[in-house]
């Protein structure tokens, strides 16, 4: 199990390297003297000369990656171009915000889509079913910018129900927290939703055709414990590793989500450190992204070998 | 299989999906939707009422009226006629942005498929990481670096949906290598790049096809969502996306503003995924 875990760590490796290859070479291909977009408004020789010796720019490229990446694994993503603020700090500011965006969306996706999808799964072919695709295919075609906009006028603006935007920690105002949060996580979690629906549809599907469940039929259980107790349990493996894989697109999401709700949080940074060409900002916001979607992709394997026993010994 | 057997199987094969995908209602639909849109950009001229750039201090935040058949801007613009040639945009986007992921893509992962060993690892490591950056977030950091405008975008676009088409066709052309045919056609002596190109790309299209499609609808929201941030198509050049992001300032004032050019992506996309869908289901071999 160890071996396993190790090795999966391992070939992890190779993949955050080119990574950080890729985000690097962002940099190169910003027009102009990467020198003066490094250094922002300043303009004093001694700034630039210091500039020019810490990113190694008159040396060839492999150097200048190698003293980036260097600077990187010491935690120095550089500083703001605008705040002065470290970029690693800036990050830490701003994670959690998104992360508690991410987990109510998660949470929020889970209750609409595995009941959906059990629902549909056991009426397939029936209104219910047909009813419950339709709006899963919506869910994955709306642009949840669009839902956010038109979510604001009804809720907020018309009924005054929910607040439009802002942020309240949860450590200062928990109830509050909660329910700023609470149209943004549904905005963010309805693709996500749509998804888990057709996974869980399908899941359920394959699992109901199968023998055991048509043993537990022919044992005289009732329906509701066969699809519950039996049936669920069993769709349900595929659909955790599945929900730690859509971490990627959960971020993605956030950033258009945090823009119309202007909430404070990591997908904010980028989209204003793009505007204020915070280049520095933008690759640290990347370089993290990828490296969440890494461990989420490994905490997916694990909890695969986790599940299911079968994986445990490898041939 | 004789010659004459095999020349005539595909074209049996070719029969028998169209008439699935026509026998399938929301398939039809789907393609009829994306008709109907790119009727409508590619008309724009014909079907817009107004000039789309013209802006009028008499006309500001009008509602919809027989006039102005989706009311007016913050500009006194036309927003029928600016969601029209917003259209051409957006079509553009998705269009242009696949074709850019489907000719670096494809050719990639053939290769990488068919070749095996030190390229299959080398282009399959570079995949894996480029799908560890969340796409719209690649997408964004690229539009950033290059700097916003609306052919920028497609190219971040295209750039970040590529990973998706190396990935794809290398395992359907590692799965074709092994047919009987390949096998042959190495057997009589034919070069290597005869191979890939007569014998394994016809056969690893079909879900290509399939998944370009979806990616159009993932692509046309990538570049409103772009468009929305301010990195896409620059002001006065209508777009759905950069039309939300004006309109959102006037979300109580006007709501028209933001309820069309969402709703029009919002079809448009609907209609390319239900596209993807009936394709995915007509091309499947294993119903038939």
């Amino acid at each position: 199990m160890l071996k396993i875990v190790l090795r999966r760590l391992l070939v992890a490796i190779p993949t955050l390297i080119l990574v950080s290859l890729i985000v690097f070479s962002l940099q190169k291909l910003l027009p102009g003297d990467p020198l003066l977009t490094l250094a922002g408004e300043e303009r004093d020789p001694q700034v630039l000369a210091f500039l020019r010796e810490k990113y190694h720019l008159d040396d060839p490229f492999h150097i200048q990656y190698l003293a980036w990446l260097g600077n990187v694994l010491s935690g120095d993503f550089g500083h703001s171009l605008r705040t002065g603020v470290p970029v690693a700090t800036l990050i830490a500011q701003k994670l959690p915000v998104t992360l508690q965006l991410a987990l109510m969306a998660i949470v929020l996706a889970l209750l609409i889509g595995i009941p959906a999808g059990v629902l549909s799964a056991v009426r397939k072919g029936t209104p219910t079913d047909y009813a419950a695709n339709v709006v899963a295919l919506s869910g994955v075609s709306i642009p949840n910018f669009w839902l956010g906009i038109i979510l604001i006028m009804v809720v907020s603006v018309q009924w005054q129900l929910l607040p439009a935007s802002g942020y309240v920690p949860p450590t200062e105002n928990f109830l509050q927290s909660i329910r700023t949060m609470l149209m943004p996580s549904f905005v963010l979690a309805t693709a996500l939703a749509a998804y888990l629906m057709r996974h869980t549809r399908s899941a359920m599907l394959s699992v109901l055709s199968s023998d055991y469940i048509r043993t537990a039929k022919a044992k005289g259980l009732l329906p509701k414990a066969v699809v519950l107790k039996h049936a669920l349990r069993n769709a349900l493996m595929p659909i955790v590793t599945l929900t730690t894989l859509l971490f990627g697109e959960l971020l993605a999401g956030a950033v258009l989500t945090e823009q119309v709700f202007t909430i404070p949080g990591f997908g904010k940074l980028i989209v204003d450190a793009v505007f204020t060409r915070d280049y520095a900002v933008v690759q640290g916001v990347v370089l993290c992204a990828a490296v969440g979607f890494i461990f989420m992709n490994l905490v997916a394997d694990i909890l695969y070998i986790v599940i299911n026993p079968r994986l445990r010994h490898p041939q | 299989m004789s010659v004459q057997a095999e020349a005539i199987a595909p074209r049996r094969r070719f029969g028998r999906t169209v008439t699935k995908f026509f026998s399938n209602r929301s398939a039809v639909v789907g393609g009829l939707t994306v008709l109907i849109f790119v009727l409508l950009a590619v008309g724009a001229p014909v079907f817009a009422t107004h000039d789309p750039a013209q802006t009028s201090f008499t006309t500001i935040r009008h509602a919809p009226s027989p006039e102005f058949w989706l009311g007016t801007d913050e500009l006194g613009r036309d927003v029928y006629s600016r969601l029209l040639y917003g259209a051409r945009a957006s079509m553009l986007a998705g269009v242009i942005s696949v074709s850019i992921a489907l000719l670096v893509g494809v050719p990639f992962g053939l290769v990488a498929g068919f070749y095996g060993g030190w390229v299959d690892a080398a282009v399959s490591r570079v995949t894996e990481a480029m799908l560890a950056i969340p796409f719209l977030i690649l997408a964004i950091a690229l539009a950033a670096f290059l700097g916003p405008s609306l052919s920028n975008a497609m190219i971040a676009i295209g750039l970040s949906a590529t990973p998706i088409f190396v990935r794809l066709t290398r395992g359907q052309a590692l799965a074709v290598k092994t047919e009987d045919y390949v096998e042959g056609a190495r057997a009589i002596g034919l070069p290597n790049l005869l191979i890939i190109t007569r014998y394994i790309f016809p056969n690893v299209l079909p879900p290509i096809v399939v998944q370009a499609t979806i990616t159009i609808a993932t692509a046309i929201i990538a570049e409103a969502s772009l468009s929305f941030l301010g990195l896409g198509q620059q002001p006065p050049s209508p777009s759905w996306g950069s039309m939300l992001n004006t309109a959102k300032n006037f979300m109580s004032q006007a709501p028209w503003m933001s309820i069309f050019p969402g709703g029009a992506i919002f079809l448009v996309v609907l209609g390319f995924n239900l596209l993807g869908d009936g394709l995915r289901d007509a091309l499947d071999p294993r119903d038939n």
